[in-house]
């Protein structure tokens, strides 16, 4: 058999790469005009502000809305700080032996583990055992523990793209070390902490199973008035309507999936903003 | 020279990176007021033995080492290190410029120290600037951020940045690697005018430079010192085939 041309090979090569780019973006795009499609009509301001009425069948989804900001705020509060400290540890403090090489690969395999298991063990640790019962605490908590391997995975990057040589300048300088990880490093990694908190946030945001059983409560008409309390939270509520409840408008559905998908991209995009206007500062 | 002007003294030091030894039985001392240069191909451990005095190699993955190392007479290890860094001035290959303006990178040093009052802090940028021959060219741009000054004068900034913690000694590490032939001057002038206050040790691999500026030569080779004495004898009557082969350039 003849070889094909070099010209010829080269031409083929590019329509298959350019044939799986666009068979990779097409989901994409078709989940988005999908929901943008269905769910746009769901979408005017009483659908966005008020309760649920008739068995959730009309009215609005604001208690969801509500609790699904509550538990983003919950698990940056629990997830940040965490993340972080344990990822300045890894990065600045800890030697490289065994004990850390069990650590990074905890992390490494934390991140692989179903989201359903996260929310068995929160309902294990936080529900039962310190008797949080179903509440905005032992839900922020259990979406916290999945997404710390994402922030010390993004914290630990962010640190190590800093140059070694702002640590050494700084240290040569006569501050401890504390002082040039506070004002020689972070500093500079911020913008890489923060994009990659933003991101487990917009996960940790649509995840259902790890709310199942630790927080997400299926028909709640007030909002929450403690960390104790129950709420609703849309990726729930997503399903519970989508589920759970017979003759549900299929309007209703797609709405809720698209103000979660909205909320998720809002997310992302702001992710994407920092990214971009710390690049363009960046000058080592 | 007189005992009492030895201002930093090694006994036999040796200095290990993992397996590797870097600097092998190391005596030296170095005296008040003078540029000691030290020249020597790479893996000679002049680098080595420059970042043992204020400490650098101990971050170093592997680092380990043996003997002593004594400033004015007090081992290095009995100085808190932030103090010996302090005291031990270090202007590195490349300059490195922290992200922010220009007096910041110079209020750098003094602010982790503790001075927080801004009129202590501009009376330390402003002279630490004129030390180091930058004040006429950045005082108005001290706002600036220190990215924007051009690479000799980045450098000349990470002098001053070095002189704003007023220290006994100055190391340079081979400080004109990345400058122009200008800029290597404007450096080397500074230098001269630093050995007056301070003492410099200056490891290069341009032996021109040693030979311009310094009042000692030190040859390393393979980590051993093979001979230290007056520049003009070392670049004139060198005692060592070794040091007179690099120096008149068969190897390096």
């Amino acid at each position: 058999m003849k070889r094909l041309s070099p010209k010829l090979t080269q031409t083929l090569a590019y329509i298959f790469i350019i044939t799986s780019t666009l068979i990779v973006i097409l989901p994409i795009l078709g989940v988005l005009f999908l929901i943008i499609k269905r769910g746009l009509p769901a979408i005017n301001w009483e659908f966005l502000t008020q309760m649920p009425k008739m068995g959730m069948k009309a009215g609005g989804i604001f208690p969801a809305i509500v609790g699904t900001f509550y538990l983003i705020i919950g698990t940056l509060i629990f997830s940040l700080p965490l993340g972080v400290l344990a990822a300045i540890y890894l990065v600045e403090y800890a030697r490289e032996n065994i004990f850390t090489r069990i650590i990074k690969l905890s992390i490494v395999n934390l991140a692989g583990i179903p989201s359903i298991v996260y929310g068995l063990f929160g309902l294990g640790l936080f529900v039962i055992f310190l008797h949080f019962g179903t509440s905005i605490l032992a839900g922020s908590l259990t979406l916290a523990i999945m997404s710390i391997p994402v922030v010390v995975t993004a914290t630990k990057e962010a640190l190590e793209s800093v140059p070694n040589s702002f640590r050494e300048v700084s240290l040569s300088l006569g501050a401890t070390k504390w002082q040039t990880i506070r004002h020689a490093v972070l500093p500079y990694a911020l913008p890489g902490i923060i994009t990659g908190t933003i991101l487990s946030l917009s996960r940790a945001a649509g995840e259902t199973a790890p709310i199942l059983f630790t927080v997400a409560a299926f028909y709640l008409p007030r909002l929450p008035r403690s960390i104790f309390d129950q709420v609703m939270a849309l990726p729930y509520h997503l399903y519970v309507i989508s589920t759970q409840v017979p003759n549900m408008p299929l309007k209703l559905s797609y709405g809720t999936a698209l103000v979660l998908l909205g909320l998720v991209l809002f997310l992302n995009l702001w992710a994407v903003i920092i990214r971009t206007h710390f690049r363009k500062k960046k000058k080592w | 020279m007189v005992a009492d002007s030895v201002k930093i003294k090694t006994e036999d030091l040796n200095i290990y990176f993992g397996n590797v030894q870097a600097v092998k039985n190391l005596n030296l001392e170095i005296f008040r007021n003078e540029i000691l240069a030290i020249i020597g191909p790479a893996n000679s451990g002049k680098t080595s033995f420059l970042r043992m005095l204020n400490r650098l190699n101990d971050l170093t993955p592997g680092f380990s080492y043996t003997g002593k190392i004594y400033l004015e007479g007090q081992e290095i290890t009995a100085i808190p290190v932030e103090e010996l860094r302090k005291r031990i001035g270090m202007v590195f290959a490349l300059p490195v410029p922290l992200p922010v303006s220009v007096y910041d990178n110079i209020a750098y040093g003094p602010r982790m120290r503790g001075i927080r009052k801004k009129s202590q802090l501009d009376t330390i940028v402003e002279s630490a600037l004129k030390e180091a021959y930058l004040w006429d060219e950045v005082k108005d741009r001290l706002k600036d951020n220190a990215f924007l000054l051009s690479g000799g004068q980045q450098q000349r900034l990470c002098i001053a940045r070095t002189l704003a913690n007023q220290p006994e000694v100055i190391l340079f590490d081979e400080p004109c690697s990345g400058l122009d032939p200008v800029s290597t001057a404007k450096v080397e002038e500074t230098m001269l005018e630093l050995k007056n206050k301070y003492t410099v040790v200056l490891v290069t691999n341009n032996t021109k430079q040693a030979a311009r500026v310094s009042d000692r030569t030190a040859f390393f080779l393979m980590g051993e010192l093979i001979e230290i004495s007056s520049t003009s004898e070392i670049f004139t009557n060198p005692r060592d085939k070794r040091t007179e082969d690099y120096i008149s350039g068969k190897f390096g």
